[in-house]
C-alpha cells in the first residue's frame, strides 16, 4: 500500500474514524440485549461474488426478499417500471390472428363438422315414447351406422373402380372406363375417385336448397316443425345418396351431422312441407332432378332458410343472389349465409370471376325457352375444367348480376360502408353479418313475434359479448347468465354455437364465447340435454389446441357439461362418434371422454369403457375406448392408482386384437398407465406382462415401437430382481432394433434403453459388456447430431448410461470424437462430457484419459464456428472445473489459447475467450496461478477499448471474474488505473455492458473504495443516475447497491446532495430509483446521517420532490424494520402534514410509510405516535382511488399488527350499522380483513350486545370471576 | 336467510365503475369466502351469532381458558368443552325452551325478517 495517493490514505483513515464513531455511537443509541444482537448482523454488505444468484434473483423476485430484503426496492416497483418497457416493446400492434390461420390441417377439421340438430331428452320425456319427429339416440346411432356403411361401399367401390382402371390401362384400352359415378352437373366442380382431398364444395346448390332449413328455423318454431311433419318421421334414404359420390363421402357426410346428409335429418320433416308452413306435405318428388329447372327450386326455397350445410361447411356453395338483382332484405339474409372465407374470397375475387365465369344453368335455363329443349347427361368422358378459385366457391353465382341494374331504394339496403348499428351496437366485422344480420333491419321491434324478439335480443347482447367494449361486454354477460333460463337454452345455443363454428374466429373471441357457454351451463342445467352433441362438436376441438389455456377451458366446459347434462346423456351424446369413421372425431371423442371421466369418477365410466373396448362390432369403437383409457392417464395423473387394475383389465385384451392399429393404441395407453402410476401399482400390470414381452418378438414395426414404450415406462416400477431380468429380456430385441432405420423407432428405443438403464436391478457390467458395444456403435454417429430430437434423448440417454457405468468409461469411447470433423457430432460429444463431468466429477478420468479430455476439449473449441448455445464454453468450463487443480500443467496451453483468440479478426471468437476466462477464474487460482492471471487482467485491461458491445461485456465479465477471484490488492493493472476506464464504459448503452460494468464497479465500490479518490467516485455517481434508467431489472438493482457502497465509502453528504437533486427530474422509473437509492443509502450509513436532509427537502414546494422524499421514507423504513424506532417521533409531524395533503399521491405514500414503520417497531412501545398516526389515516377509508385506498387498507392492517386488533376494531364500530349503506360497506370491509387477520383476538373485544326477547346475544362467560 | 351471495352480488353491483375492475372489488369478494366474514347488509342478529359462535371456538381453543371456566362453574374441564361444542349449557338461560346446539343456534331462532 506504500503507492497509495496520500489523498487516499487520508480518506482511508477518516473512514476508518468515522466508522469507529459510528460503532461507538450504536453502542450508546441501542440497547442491544432489547433488541437482541441487532440484526444488522445478517445484512449482505456486499455484493455477491458469482452473478448466477443474481440471475437467480431476477427470474424468481421471490429471493429477493431473502436474500438482498435490505438492498432493493419493493419488487411491485421495480417490476412496474420493467413491464413498462414490455409494453413499449410491441407498442401494442400485436397482429392479430384467427385460430384457424393458426392451426394445421388437421385441427381445421373441426369446420368439416356439422353440429348435429337437438337430441331428445329422454329424462324430461318420462315413459313416453319419443314423438317421432325428433331426434332420438336411436336415430343417431343409425345414421351413424348408415355413414360407415356407406363409407365402406364407397371403399369398396373406390377399391373396384383401380381394379378397373388398371385392368384397362393393362388393357391399353383407350375407351374410358365405364365409370361407376354419376356427375352432378357438367359446370360444377366435381370430385371423383381420387378426390377424397378436395373435400369442399361437394354439394350443389340445390343440395343446399333442398335440404332443411337453418337450425334457427327449428328453433324458434319448434312447434311449426312438428305439425310439418306428420309424415314419415324419416324417409328412405334420398336418391341423392343412392349414389352419392366418393368425394362427398370423405368430406362432410364423414361427419355425423344431419345436415348435410339430407336422408337421414328430421329435417326431411320442413323439406316436404313449404316452409311457409302450409300443413299439406308434398308428395316426394320422383322426377329425375334433371327436368327441374333450378329456377322453380329457387322459388321453392324458403327465403332465409338457410341449411347448416351452407353456413358451416366451407366451400358449400351460398346461393347468393339467386335470380335476384335487387338486394331485398331476405337476400341481406342470404347473402349472410355465407361463411366469412367465402366472403372474403367474394370480395378478392368477385371482379375477376364475374367476367369470366362460364354460364350458369339460371342463366341457361333464362337464355333458352322452357319447352322444346331436353337437358341431356353429360357424356361420360366429360372432365369439367376446375380452376382452385371456383373451386373454393363451388358454383360461383356471383353476388350481383353483371351489368348495371337499378338498383331499387330499400331501408335496409346495405351498401359497402358498414352500417351504423343502432342502440350503440359494437362494430360489425364484415364476417359477422351472416349471424348478426337481423340486428340490421330497422323493423319495428313490436311487430316482431316473441320469438323473434328473443332471438334478437339473444344476437344482441352476443354482438355485445362478441364485439363491445370490456364494459358493454360484461353486462351482456351478466344479462345472459342471469336470464338463461328465460331466453331458453334453445335459441341461446342456436345463435351461439354456429358463431363458435366461424373460421374466422379469433382466439380472444373464441375464449368470450365459450365464457358465455361456461356461464350459461351452470344456469340451464338439465336443459341443455338436448344439445350436448352440438356443444360438444364446438368444444372438443379446444382440447387439441395448440394453446394451453385454450385447453383448459376446454376441459372446463365439458366437465361442467357432464355435470349438467349427467352421464347417461354425456354417454349417448358421445356413443355414436366413437366409432365414427373420420379419425378426427374420435380423437376428440375419446379426449372429451377422459374429460367426462375426471368429472363424474371412473367408476362410473368403468362399466362403458369396458363395453366399447370388447366391442365386436368395429375396431374403431375398440380403438377409441382403449384411447380413452390413455385420455385419462394422461389428464388425471397419479389419480389413476385406485381403478389402475381395472383400467389395465379393460383394455389388456387388445395386446391381441386382430386389428394392428387396436394392439398399437393399447400398448401406448399402457405406457400412459405406467407412467401416470409412477412408481406405484406394477401388480396391476401383472396381466400384461406376459403378452408384452411376447409380443415383442413376434411384432414389427410401428407395434413393437409401441410394445417397447409401454415396457419401457413398466420396467422402473418393478422391483430390482424383476427389473434385471425383463430388462434382460427385452434387451436382446433393443439392441437388434438399435440398427433400425426407422426414426421413431430410434427415439423409442433410446428412451427405453435410458429407462431400464436407470432401474436399480440393472448391473453396471451387465450395460457395460452387453449394451455398451452396440449402443455407441449405432447410435453415436454423426447423423444422430443432425436432427435436434435424436440429439437431445442420445445425450439424455448415455448421461443416464454414465450413471450407472461411471464417467471413465463413457468418456474414454467418447473423447476421441471431439476431434470428430462434424461440428454438430463434436458439439453432441461436448455436451455429453459436460453433462457427464458436472454430474459424475472427474476423480475417474486418469492421466492418459485426461490428457485425450483436455487436448480434445482445446481442439473443439478452438475449431468452433459457430455456436450460438455455449455448449462448448459450457463443456469447457465444466471439464477445467471438474478437474480442478490436475489442470495446472496445462493451463499455460490453455492461456496461450485465449490470448490468441482474443487477439482474433472474429468478435465471436474473442468474446467466447474471454468469456473462458470468467469460467476458468476459479480455478486458476485453486492452481495457483496468480501470476498468469495478473497477467490476463492486463491483457483484458488492453482490450477495453473493444468496438463489439457483446464482446466489450464479455471482457467486463473475465475482468470481474479475475477481481473476484484474486481481489483488489493484487489485481494488475492495480484499481486505481482500473477504474478511472470504467467510469466512460459507464455510459454505453448495450445492456450487457451495463450489466458487467456495474457489477464490477460494484464490487470495488464495496471491497476496494479506497484505492480510488473520491473525485472519482462522485463522478461515478453522477453515471450511474443514468444507468437508473435501465431497462433490466439487475442492472437498476447493481447501480442502486452500489449508490449504497459509494456512500458507505466516501460518506453519504455527497451523494445524497446529488441523489436529492435527482428527485426533481421528470421521469418516474429515475425518481423511483432515486428514492430506493436514498433509502439504502440512508440504511447503509444509519439513518440520522440521511434523515435530516431528506427531511429539509420535503419543505421544497414540488410535488414530485416531496413525493420522493415520502417514497424515500417508506423505502427507508422498510429496510431498517424495528431500528425505525429511533426516527418515528422525528418524521411524524412530517407526516401528519403529508396525511392532511390534498393531493393524493402525498396521503398514498404517507400510508404506505406508515404501514412499514408500523410493522417495523410492533412491540416496542410507539403504541402512542402510531395511534396519532392512525388518527389521521382513518379519514382516508373513503377514498375511491385503487391505489390510495390499497396503501390506506394495508396502512390499518400494519397498525392492527402494531396496536393490536381490539383498538382497530373499535375504530370500526362506529360505522358496521350506520344507515349510510356506503359507509357500511367500507366499515365491513376493513371489519373483514380485521377478522380474517385476527379472529381470535377479537373474541375479547366484541362489544356487549343486549339480549333480545327471544334471541341471548350476551357472552356470560366472559363475565365469570373466580 | 336470503342466499348471501346474492346480497353480496347486489353490493358488488353498487362498486363504482372505476373500482370494478381492480383488486380491491376482488378484496370483498376474497374476503366473502371466509366463514365469519360480514357485509353491508348483515343483520345485528346474523352478526351476534358470529360473535358467539367465535366465541365459543376460541374458548375452546384456548385450554387455560376452559380451565378458567371450569373451576368458575365447578365443572370438569372436558364437561366445559362438550358443553361449548354441543348443547345449551346450564349456566346459559334455563327460559329458552329451544335445546339447540350452541354451535348451531348460539342466540336462538332468527327473529322474523321485516320485509323489505
Amino acid at each position: 500500500m506504500a503507492d497509495l495517493d496520500p489523498e487516499i490514505a487520508k480518506t482511508q483513515e477518516e473512514r476508518r474514524k468515522i466508522e469507529a464513531e459510528l460503532a461507538s455511537l450504536t453502542s450508546v443509541n441501542f440497547d442491544r440485549d432489547l433488541y437482541g444482537g441487532n440484526d444488522r448482523d445478517s445484512y449482505v454488505t456486499s455484493i455477491a461474488p458469482n452473478d448466477e444468484e443474481d440471475s437467480n434473483l431476477d427470474a424468481t423476485g421471490s429471493l429477493v426478499a431473502q436474500r438482498l430484503a435490505s438492498y432493493t426496492a419493493p419488487k411491485s416497483i421495480l417490476n412496474d417500471v420493467a413491464r413498462a418497457h414490455v409494453e413499449d416493446d410491441d407498442g401494442g400492434f400485436k397482429p392479430r390472428q384467427t385460430i384457424a390461420e393458426r392451426e394445421g390441417d388437421y385441427r381445421n377439421r373441426r369446420l368439416n363438422r356439422v353440429l348435429s340438430p337437438d337430441r331428445v331428452d329422454p329424462f324430461a320425456m318420462g315413459e313416453k315414447t319419443p314423438d317421432p319427429s325428433v331426434r332420438t339416440y336411436n336415430d343417431h346411432m343409425r345414421e351413424t351406422a348408415v355413414q360407415r356403411e356407406r363409407e365402406e361401399t364407397m371403399r369398396l367401390i373406390a377399391k373396384k373402380k383401380k381394379e378397373a382402371e388398371e385392368a384397362a390401362k393393362e388393357q391399353k384400352d383407350s375407351a374410358p372406363a365405364a365409370s361407376s359415378k354419376r356427375r352432378n352437373r357438367w359446370d360444377h366442380a366435381e370430385e371423383d375417385g381420387g378426390g377424397g382431398k378436395k373435400a369442399k364444395a361437394s354439394d350443389s346448390d340445390w343440395d343446399v336448397a333442398d335440404s332443411a332449413p337453418g337450425i334457427g328455423k327449428w328453433d324458434a318454431t319448434p312447434g311449426r316443425a312438428g305439425d310439418a311433419t306428420p309424415s314419415a318421421g324419416r324417409r328412405g334414404r334420398n336418391r341423392w345418396d343412392e349414389t352419392p359420390t366418393p368425394g362427398r363421402v370423405t368430406d362432410s357426410d364423414a361427419t355425423p351431422g344431419g345436415g348435410v346428409t339430407p336422408g337421414a335429418t328430421p329435417s326431411g320433416v320442413t323439406w316436404d312441407a313449404t316452409p311457409k308452413g302450409s300443413a299439406t306435405p308434398t308428395p316426394k318428388r320422383q322426377r329425375s332432378r334433371w327436368d327441374e329447372t333450378p329456377a322453380t327450386m329457387g322459388s321453392a326455397t324458403p327465403m332465409g332458410g338457410m341449411t347448416p350445410t351452407a353456413a358451416y361447411t366451407p366451400g358449400v356453395t351460398p346461393f347468393g343472389g339467386i335470380d335476384m338483382a335487387t338486394p331485398t332484405p331476405s337476400q341481406l339474409n342470404l347473402r349472410g349465409a355465407m361463411t366469412p372465407e367465402q366472403y372474403n374470397l367474394a370480395r378478392w375475387e368477385k371482379d375477376i370471376e364475374e367476367r369470366n365465369r362460364p354460364l350458369s344453368d339460371e342463366e341457361l335455363d333464362a337464355m333458352f325457352p322452357t319447352e322444346g329443349y331436353k337437358v341431356l347427361d353429360p357424356p361420360s368422358s366429360y372432365v369439367p375444367v376446375r380452376t382452385p378459385a371456383r373451386k373454393a366457391m363451388g358454383t360461383p353465382t356471383p353476388m350481383t348480376t353483371p351489368g348495371y341494374v337499378i338498383p331499387e331504394e330499400h331501408r335496409g339496403q346495405q351498401f359497402d360502408v358498414p352500417q351504423e348499428l343502432p342502440d350503440g351496437l359494437p362494430f360489425m366485422k364484415p364476417e359477422d353479418y351472416q349471424y348478426f344480420a337481423a340486428l340490421l333491419n330497422e323493423e319495428n321491434e313490436e311487430e316482431l313475434s316473441p320469438d323473434e324478439q328473443k332471438e334478437r335480443k339473444i344476437m344482441k347482447l352476443l354482438l355485445k359479448v362478441k364485439n363491445g367494449t370490456p364494459a358493454q361486454r360484461k353486462t351482456a354477460l351478466r344479462q345472459l347468465t342471469d336470464k338463461a333460463r328465460e331466453l331458453g337454452a334453445g335459441p341461446l345455443f342456436n345463435k351461439i354455437l354456429p358463431l363458435l363454428m366461424q373460421p374466422t374466429l379469433e382466439d380472444q373471441e373464441r375464449h368470450l364465447l365459450v365464457k358465455v357457454i361456461d356461464r350459461i351451463l351452470y344456469k340451464l342445467d338439465e336443459l341443455v340435454r338436448p344439445f350436448v352433441h352440438k356443444i360438444l362438436v364446438v368444444i372438443e376441438p379446444l382440447l387439441i389446441d395448440e394453446d394451453y389455456y385454450a385447453r383448459v377451458e376446454g376441459r372446463e366446459i365439458i366437465s361442467n357439461l357432464s355435470k349438467a347434462a349427467g352421464l347417461a346423456t354425456m354417454i349417448a351424446a358421445m356413443r355414436p362418434d366413437i366409432d365414427n369413421i373420420d379419425e378426427y372425431v374420435r380423437n376428440t371423442t375419446a379426449r372429451a371422454f377422459s374429460v367426462v371421466a375426471s368429472a363424474l369418477g371412473i367408476p362410473a365410466l368403468l362399466p362403458f369403457l369396458k363395453a366399447v373396448c370388447q366391442s365386436k362390432k368395429s375396431w374403431q369403437a375398440r380403438h377409441t375406448g382403449i384411447k380413452i383409457v390413455q385420455q385419462i392417464a394422461i389428464l388425471i395423473g397419479c389419480a389413476v392408482l385406485p381403478h389402475l387394475r381395472s383400467l389395465v383389465e379393460i383394455i389388456e385384451h387388445g395386446l391381441s386384437d386382430e386389428n394392428q392399429k387396436v394392439r398399437t393404441i393399447t400398448a401406448l395407453s399402457l405406457a400412459a398407465l405406467a407412467e401416470a402410476a409412477a412408481p406405484y401399482g406394477i401388480e396391476s400390470f401383472d396381466s400384461v406382462l406376459k403378452p408384452l414381452w411376447k409380443g415383442i418378438r413376434s411384432h414389427r414395426g410401428k407395434v413393437l415401437a409401441a410394445f417397447l414404450k409401454a415396457i419401457g415406462f413398466i420396467i422402473p416400477l418393478m422391483d430390482a430382481i424383476y427389473a434385471s431380468y425383463y430388462t434382460k429380456e427385452v434387451m436382446v430385441i433393443l439392441i437388434r432394433e438399435f440398427q433400425s432405420p426407422d426414426e421413431e423407432m430410434k427415439k423409442i428405443v433410446l428412451k427405453v434403453v435410458k429407462q431400464c438403464v436407470s432401474t436399480e436391478g440393472v448391473e453396471p457390467d451387465y450395460i457395460r459388456s452387453d449394451i455398451l458395444p452396440e449402443f455407441f456403435k449405432h447410435f453415436w454417429v454423426r447423423r444422430m447430431a443432425l436432427e435436434k430430437r435424436n440429439y437431445k434423448q442420445l445425450v439424455e440417454t448415455t448421461v443416464e448410461i454414465a450413471n450407472k457405468v461411471g464417467v471413465a468409461d463413457i468418456v474414454a469411447r467418447v473423447v476421441e470424437d471431439l476431434k470428430d470433423e462434424s461440428e454438430p457430432y463434436r458439439r453432441m460429444v461436448m455436451e455429453t462430457i459436460d453433462k457427464v463431468i458436472t454430474n459424475l466429477g472427474a476423480s475417474d478420468i486418469d492421466s492418459r484419459l485426461e490428457e485425450l479430455l483436455i487436448d480434445g476439449i482445446l481442439y473443439a473449441f478452438q475449431e468452433q464456428t459457430t455456436d450460438d448455445t455455449n455448449v462448448m464454453l459450457n463443456g469447457f468450463g465444466a471439464v477445467v472445473n471438474g478437474l480442478g487443480q490436475r489442470v495446472k500443467p496445462y493451463l499455460p496451453q490453455i492461456c496461450g489459447t485465449i490470448k490468441w483468440r482474443l487477439n482474433n479478426k472474429s468478435a465471436k471468437v474473442r468474446q467466447q475467450a474471454a468469456d473462458l476466462i470468467s469460467r476458468i477464474a476459479v480455478v486458476m487460482k485453486q492452481c495457483g496461478e496468480e501470476q498468469l492471471m495478473g497477467h490476463l487482467g492486463v491483457v483484458l485491461y488492453e482490450y477495453l477499448g473493444e468496438e463489439y458491445p457483446e464482446v466489450l461485456g464479455s471482457i467486463l465479465g473475465a475482468l470481474k471474474a479475475i477481481v473476484n477471484v484474486i481481489g483488489m490488492t493484487k489485481m494488475t493493472p492495480p484499481i486505481k488505473d482500473l477504474l478511472p476506464r470504467l467510469t466512460p464504459i459507464l455510459k454505453n448503452r448495450h445492456e450487457k455492458v451495463q450489466e458487467n460494468c456495474i457489477d464490477l464497479v460494484g464490487r470495488i465500490a464495496d471491497r476496494g473504495a479506497e484505492f480510488v479518490p473520491a473525485r472519482e467516485w462522485m463522478r461515478i455517481c453522477f453515471e450511474l443516475l443514468e444507468m437508473l434508467k435501465a431497462h433490466k431489472k439487475g442492472i437498476r438493482r447493481a447501480t442502486v447497491n452500489t449508490f449504497g457502497y459509494i456512500a458507505k465509502a466516501i460518506g453519504p453528504q455527497d451523494v445524497l446532495a446529488t441523489l436529492l437533486n435527482n428527485l426533481k427530474v421528470q421521469e418516474r422509473q429515475n425518481r423511483v430509483c432515486t428514492t430506493v437509492a436514498i433509502a439504502i443509502v440512508a440504511e447503509t450509513c444509519s439513518p440520522f446521517t440521511v434523515l435530516p436532509a431528506l427531511m429539509n427537502e420535503y419543505r421544497v414546494p414540488e410535488l414530485n420532490v416531496q413525493n420522493g422524499v415520502l417514497k424515500s421514507l417508506s423505502f427507508l423504513f422498510e429496510y431498517i424494520g424495528e431500528m425505525g424506532k429511533d426516527y418515528i417521533y422525528a418524521v411524524t409531524p412530517l407526516l401528519e402534514d403529508a396525511l392532511m395533503d390534498r393531493d393524493l399521491v402525498h396521503r398514498q405514500t404517507a400510508a404506505s410509510a406508515v404501514k412499514h414503520m408500523a410493522l417495523g417497531v410492533a412491540g416496542l412501545g410507539c403504541e402512542d405516535a402510531l395511534v396519532h398516526l392512525l388518527n389521521f389515516i382513518w379519514p382516508n377509508i373513503f377514498e375511491t382511488s385503487p391505489h390510495v385506498i390499497n396503501a390506506v387498507m394495508e396502512a390499518i392492517e400494519g397498525m392492527r399488527v402494531a396496536l393490536g386488533a381490539a383498538v382497530i376494531l373499535n375504530y370500526c364500530l362506529q360505522g358496521l350499522f350506520h344507515p349510510a349503506r356506503k359507509v357500511r360497506e367500507v366499515y365491513w370491509k376493513i371489519y373483514n380483513s380485521l377478522y380474517i387477520g385476527a379472529q381470535d383476538t377479537l373474541v375479547a373485544a366484541y362489544p356487549v350486545l343486549e339480549d333480545e326477547q327471544n334471541n341471548v346475544y350476551s357472552r356470560p362467560e366472559l363475565t365469570m370471576f373466580v | 336467510m336470503q342466499s348471501r351471495e346474492s346480497q353480496i352480488l347486489y353490493c358488488f353491483c353498487l362498486v363504482q365503475a372505476s373500482d370494478r375492475f381492480n383488486i380491491n372489488s376482488q378484496l370483498e369478494h376474497l374476503q366473502a369466502k371466509y366463514v365469519g366474514t360480514g357485509h353491508a347488509d348483515l343483520s345485528r342478529f346474523e352478526w351476534a351469532v358470529n360473535i358467539q359462535r367465535d366465541s365459543y371456538a376460541s374458548y375452546i381453543g384456548h385450554y387455560p381458558m376452559l380451565a378458567y371456566f371450569a373451576i368458575a362453574e365447578n365443572e370438569s374441564i372436558g364437561r366445559e368443552r362438550y358443553n361449548f361444542m354441543q348443547v345449551f349449557s346450564p349456566s346459559s338461560f334455563l327460559s329458552r325452551l329451544i335445546f339447540a346446539s350452541k354451535m348451531l343456534l348460539p342466540c336462538g331462532l332468527p327473529p322474523e325478517r321485516e320485509d323489505d
